[in-house]
């Protein structure tokens, strides 16, 4: 189980770090996006030329990292309430971790290839 | 027989002829409907709701009702109460959708025609009205609620463990927790998880924790630091909305956590 | 009858009956997993970006609509609530903002259930609202 792995407490100051630190970086993305003009911003040009930007992708990977760890945590805790024993606790417990995982490679992949130019 | 000033309301003067003093309540002509939760375990696939018309006056109790109901129309009506003054804990149920204390809440200040009174939620049903309170002293237990130190046996020539009043202000409002159970029936969290501790293990947990003559805040953090322990409050502050004596349950919590964060020592 | 008569999520879910607070509980579950469910989705519409343009415009097609344009406004509206509310819990939790406990006293009012705690709900509610607005505004060029 996650508990004997991590201790709760420490599960939960990074579910709170992740918050604060989510939150800078999606004023960031927004204040980015804004400034562009609604319309602009999704413009195909418009969007890979802001992926070929280093720290943009970089504030980018770190909202994904970020959020879905923040995200995927916040789901465990629900699950986690609605039902209670070992094996659904391990289940809820991987299977969020998986799922985490799993957006954090799908999305890195989008980031890695589209900064490249591989698109 | 001596004269007196005004009475109150209600009441009649007797006459001065010597006759035997006898005063009288004009019987009020207010009435409620009870709708008392019957449920037996053994008997019941599930519960059932008795109505009852029954007189009130202006500090008559729920409490009250329910004994009146019990002596003069269904004597099978299963309630567990003590003290009836708000000290012993043992009348707690829902009453009109939300936990109280029954001989706590006056008929006048539900501002219902209907009253409702079902067992308190997350606690098995005994019978009616009365529930079990096993898991919540077991869970009570476990936050060890005693004053933990090593040089506990007061040994000869010493007296008692001496504390100023502002270290008594730290912990005697969670002191005054009369175990009703109402904060773990209001709990959001207690609804689905029936592991978690509560409010009521928490807050208690605090009360000592917060004791300057008690050494086991260690021990008690560690029993606390897990998923179904205190991390499963999320300050919907419903136990603090519903608690009799202002002992103030979610404030214990949150103050418990600031140690498991780092902000307390 | 399950033997510990749990509420189970009706009474987790009931958002009534308790005040402010346990309305922003329940506001705070139901924004946080509608978050997850628009971050989740919004990661595979981005995506589309490595099919090439005309993969990325029929993508806009499905989301620049007015329904789009409304979901979104709606997600704005829980990000700003979840970040709001999120801020005052972790202050809260950290036992910051309730007072010092205090012998209690008839009427018996929990110190913790305090008017900053309640205004910064509904200064959270608030700016929800006034973000929605602004989204709206930014989105049909207002």
């Amino acid at each position: 189980m996650m508990s004997s792995i991590m201790r709760e407490s420490h599960i939960m100051k990074i579910h709170y770090l992740t918050a604060l630190v989510a939150v800078g970086f999606v004023i960031i993305h927004i204040m980015v996006r804004v400034t562009q003009g609604f319309s602009n911003s999704l413009e195909f040009e418009s969007v890979i030329a802001n992926y070929k930007s280093i720290p943009y992708a970089i504030v980018l990977e770190a909202m994904l990292i970020l959020i879905s760890v923040h995200g995927f945590n916040g789901l465990r805790i629900i699950l986690l309430e609605l039902k209670q024993g070992n094996a659904y606790e391990n289940a809820v417990t991987y299977g969020c971790l998986a799922a985490m995982i799993a957006l954090i490679a799908y999305g890195s992949r989008t980031i890695i290839m589209a900064s490249m130019g591989m698109v | 027989m001596a004269k007196g000033g005004a009475l109150p309301k209600g009441f009649e003067r007797p006459s001065d002829s010597g006759s035997q003093e006898k005063y009288e309540v004009k019987p009020s002509s207010k009435t409620i409907t009870l709708r008392i939760s019957k449920f037996n375990p053994e008997k019941d696939d599930h519960s059932t709701f008795l109505e009852f018309t029954v007189p009130y006056e202006k500090w008559t109790t729920v409490l009250d009702t329910i004994l009146e109901v019990k002596s003069h129309q269904d004597h099978s009506i299963g309630v567990r109460y003590s003290c009836r003054q708000a000290t012993c804990g043992s009348c707690g149920m829902i009453i009109n959708g939300k936990p109280r204390l029954a001989c706590f809440t006056k008929i006048s200040e539900l501002d219902s025609n209907v009253v409702t009174v079902e067992p308190m939620n997350n606690f098995p049903i005994i019978r009616d009205l009365a529930v079990g309170f096993e898991r919540m002293f077991s869970t009570h237990k476990r936050m060890k609620p005693y004053i933990i130190r090593e040089d506990s046996e007061i040994s000869s020539g010493t007296k008692e463990f001496l504390q100023s009043p502002e270290d008594v202000e730290k912990y005697i409002q969670f002191a005054s927790c009369i175990k009703c159970g109402l904060c773990n029936s209001a709990c959001p969290t207690m609804a689905a998880d029936s592991t978690f501790i509560g409010p009521q293990g928490l807050a208690q947990a605090y009360r000592y924790v917060a004791d300057n003559r008690d050494k086991g805040k260690d021990e008690r953090l560690r029993i606390i630091d897990e998923r179904h322990g205190i991390w499963g409050c999320h300050f919907a502050g419903s136990c603090s909305q519903v608690c009799p004596k202002g002992v103030d349950p979610a404030m214990g919590i949150q103050l418990l956590r600031g140690y498991l964060l780092g902000y307390r020592k | 009858m399950d033997k510990d008569r749990k509420e189970g999520i009706k009474g987790m879910a009931n958002p009534g009956r308790y005040g402010i607070e346990r309305v922003a509980y329940w506001l705070m579950r139901i924004t946080g997993l509608g978050l997850l469910f628009y971050f989740i989705g919004h990661i595979y519409e981005t995506s589309s970006l490595l099919d090439g343009k005309a993969a990325w415009n029929s993508m806009l097609e499905l989301t620049q609509t007015t329904e789009g344009h409304i979901f979104l406004t709606l997600v704005i509206g829980m990000c700003v609530f979840h970040t709001g509310n999120g801020i005052r819990l972790m202050i809260a939790q950290a036992g910051f903002g309730f007072g010092k406990p205090r012998r209690p006293d008839y009427p018996y009012t929990p110190s913790s259930l305090n008017m900053k705690n309640k205004l910064c709900i509904y200064v959270s509610i608030g700016l929800a609202a006034l973000a929605m607005m602004y989204g709206l505004g930014v989105m049909y060029d207002v």
